[in-house]
């Protein structure tokens, strides 16, 4: 033994801490976005394929080489662009051009998240900037929807992937109509919105409905961010308060007027609610810190896009609900601060 | 308010859970051997530093009084060791800068006996007598904050108590000094209990232990008496427990308001290795010369809970316990979640010494390949902090020296540093150090 020669070390406490790092929840968020991926490519074959590679490919790229531009070390191994590239893929129509889908993830990471000083700091989800920026630029692309378990889907894409840089896409609907038959083109959402026909909550459910290329099975979804929130990877409170109050409000808005107004079940699982409520909304860096404000957070969520969804001019309303549900998080915070202990009747 | 008391067990709200490591829980309180020479300081509690009253070349036997206490916030000490005073020189200390020290060549003849200190009848003594008595012991709180006892054990005229809070939760990783004690001490502790209940006149007393150690619970719960006065609650086993505030709301169900005391809400908590240890010395009249020290961690070869001398050197401990042979350590004294990291070998253990953990090099590289992060506002440091605070905050204000703004609208003050937020903290955001620095700026500041 030797006591003479031995080196010190002297920090201060604590001397342990619990090893979870940022890391270790992002690869995990990858994990669990990745059987609704698979699903994805189950449903809609090769184009969903190509869409998730590019999207996600995109944002590595367009992270690294700000990293290099910048003169900082490599950020990639953080996971969090990872994450981005495929929650954006999987809010994208299947049919999606690449060449849009590689706008769209330049657009997520450079202004949504770089722009802002990169992990922690972005205000907004990087995934929705990169997705509201191709809304307003493409908007014919961005609501053309492929019809799911096409015959040849794993062998040929779908006709609008492929097209050139800077092209128009062309038309979708006789190559469809040759896919599945009857396949009319709209998303639940808008078949109630514009031909009042509500899509049975079965389909909803697991996925035979027209939607995103992640956005149709409700079940998968809720499994996924299960694990994360059983692994605490994940805070279950928003998805809960998000869902929640899209609930309420659409069973209140039903019981004034039932024949106008879908019931709270088709609310719920349509369109990219559940996706939005589960993996959007729990963005850690855009959602407040304070357990009351997560509350106000989620319900805030949860109404702007019911109320988006029955008034506006748009048939979906989660990705706006969203990007004011993160703007307002740092407000929500302000006035949500925990309450100290022992601070009862202490005026502060 | 809970609606089922009965489904919940008693905690507090947030905290963390670290791994116990408490692998010494088991083995008995061994006794380690004289060191051949005592370091003590003058100053090893919270208050003004002893005043000796022994000179180099002086005589000294064990339990007798070396350093007499300077007025009332200040305690004395004792020899922990038959021998001759060397010098009173400066010594280096724990905290870095050296410090006012008595040093003593142990004679070789010493014997663990203590022969200095007179019997006295406890029962016919009054609550002041009583005080002044722990005072004599040079007793301070051996749970590590080394506040003298007295001084806790004093309370305001204008303040009744109604229960004494005894405080056995250990919820420091590693340590097990206190439940060893609890174990092997029990008579000693209940005898302390009531003590300090006369003390501060209190009716009740209730000891917290946390549900890691219902041995010790059930131990106890066998010897206590039968008129109800003292009982014994199981807690949640959980960081801080231990911490005086969360102890009172889990074992009590009280708030202590923010910025006050316990003894606001009638409560005086003491620590069960400080009351065992004067149950035994204030009958026998005799002074504090020797605590138990966990001696554990991953470079050490035979870890244990051990009687230690005061004044033992850091190097005697380690050699005796078996410091294995490495080209890097780090030495704490106390537990690994509030301890502190000595700087050198020959820093004496002090009153205030619970635990003594040696973490080898793999801890250490491991510690320093961790990379730091941004925050990304996950908001685990909101939900472990038991202070109710908000630390992601503070960290970002901290990190942009708004240090007033930190005090003003987030409560800083209120952050008693118990380092759950940095525990938790996947960016790796060295956040309780940071308001550490905060609080020591604004001091200068104030000053």
């Amino acid at each position: 033994m030797n006591l003479h020669t031995t080196r010190i070390e002297l920090r201060t406490s604590p001397h342990v801490v619990k090893g979870l790092s940022v890391e270790d929840i992002m690869f995990n968020v990858v994990l669990a976005l990745l059987p609704i991926a698979a699903f994805s490519i189950w449903q809609y074959g090769l184009s969903a394929l190509v869409l998730l590679l590019t999207a996600t490919v995109t944002c590595l790229l367009t992270e690294r080489l700000f990293n290099y531009w910048s003169g900082e070390p490599n950020t990639l191994s953080d996971w969090s662009a990872t994450i981005t590239g495929l929650l954006l893929a999987l809010t994208l129509p299947p049919s999606f051009p690449l060449w849009m889908t590689v706008v769209a993830g330049f657009v997520a990471i450079a202004l949504g998240k770089v722009m802002f000083g990169g992990i922690g700091h972005n205000v907004f989800n990087p995934a929705l900037v990169g997705r509201a920026f191709v809304q307003a630029a493409f908007p014919v692309s961005i609501s053309t929807w492929a019809p799911a378990y096409a015959s040849h889907r794993f062998t040929e894409f779908i006709p609008t992937t492929l097209t050139w840089p800077l092209m128009t896409p062309p038309n979708i609907g006789p190559w469809a109509k040759q896919a599945l038959d009857g396949f009319t083109g709209a998303t639940p959402l808008a078949r109630w919105k514009f031909e009042h026909v509500a899509t049975a909550p079965y389909d909803l459910l697991t996925g035979a409905a027209t939607a995103s290329s992640g956005e149709t099975s409700a079940i998968l979804i809720l499994l996924c961010g299960a694990y994360l929130a059983a692994r605490r990877f994940m805070d279950w409170r928003i998805p809960v308060a998000v869902l929640g109050s899209a609930a309420l409000v659409a069973f209140l808005f039903q019981l004034w007027n039932p024949a106008r107004f879908p019931d709270p079940g088709f609310v719920l699982l349509s369109g990219g609610l559940m996706l939005g409520a589960v993996f959007m909304a729990t963005d850690m860096a855009t959602s407040p810190v304070t357990p009351r404000g997560v509350w106000v957070y989620g319900a805030l969520i949860g109404i702007v896009t019911v109320v988006i969804r029955y008034f506006g001019g748009l048939t979906e309303g989660v990705m706006y609900a969203i990007l004011l549900g993160n703007a307002l998080a740092p407000l929500i915070d302000q006035y949500m601060q925990p309450k100290v202990f022992g601070s009862a009747g202490r005026k502060t | 308010m809970t609606i089922f008391p009965f489904l919940r067990r008693k905690t507090f709200a947030r905290g963390v859970h670290p791994a116990g490591n408490k692998g010494t829980a088991g083995m008995p309180i061994r006794r380690m051997p004289f060191a051949p020479r005592m370091i003590l300081p003058l100053a090893q509690h919270i208050g003004k530093p002893a005043v000796p009253t022994v000179s180099a070349g002086q005589e000294v036997v064990r339990g007798q009084l070396i350093a007499r206490a300077d007025g009332f916030m200040s305690v004395p000490l004792h020899a922990p060791v038959d021998g001759v005073v060397e010098a009173l020189e400066l010594r280096p200390s724990a905290r870095g800068p050296w410090a006012e020290s008595i040093v003593i060549r142990t004679y070789e003849a010493s014997t663990q006996a203590v022969r200095w200190g007179e019997p006295r009848d406890m029962d016919a003594l009054s609550p002041e007598e009583i005080i002044r008595a722990v005072q004599e012991t040079g007793m301070v709180g051996l749970g590590g904050a080394a506040f003298p006892s007295h001084v806790k054990l004093t309370v305001p005229k204008d303040r009744a108590i109604h229960t004494l809070v005894v405080n056995g939760c250990e919820c420091e990783p590693y340590l097990t000094c206190d439940h060893r004690m609890m174990m092997e001490m029990t008579d000693a502790m209940l005898t302390g209990i009531r003590y300090a209940m006369r003390a501060v006149g209190a009716a009740h007393a209730v000891i917290g232990i946390e549900d890691n150690k219902l041995d010790a619970v059930a131990a106890i719960r066998a010897k206590l008496p039968a008129d109800g006065s003292i009982a014994v609650v199981a807690v949640e086993t959980k960081y801080p427990q231990g911490a005086e505030k969360m102890l009172i709301k889990s074992a009590l169900g009280l708030e202590v308001l923010a910025g006050g005391l316990p003894s606001h809400i009638g409560v005086v908590v003491n620590n069960v290795g400080t009351l065992a240890m004067l149950g035994r010395l204030l009958p026998a009249g005799q002074g504090l010369t020797e605590r138990v020290v966990t001696v554990t961690g991953p470079g050490i070869e035979r870890p244990g809970d051990y009687w230690v001398p005061i004044g033992t050197p850091m190097r005697h401990v380690l050699e005796w316990a078996g410091a294995k042979d490495v080209t890097e350590r780090e030495i704490i004294l106390g537990g690994p979640m509030m301890g502190q990291a000595v700087a050198s070998l020959d820093v004496p253990v002090t009153k205030g010494v619970s635990g003594i953990l040696v973490f080898d090099r793999r801890d250490i590289v491991a510690e320093s390949n961790r990379k730091v992060y941004p925050c990304i506002k996950c908001g685990e440091c909101v939900n472990a902090c038991p202070m109710g605070l908000n630390p992601s905050m503070l960290g970002m204000l901290a990190a942009s020296r708004e240090y007033d703004s930190m005090a003003a609208t987030y409560h800083l003050g209120d952050c008693f540093e118990c380092g759950c937020c940095t525990y938790i903290c996947p960016s790796h955001i060295p956040l309780v150090q940071q308001f550490r620095v905060a609080k020591g700026i604004l001091r200068e500041k104030a000053a």
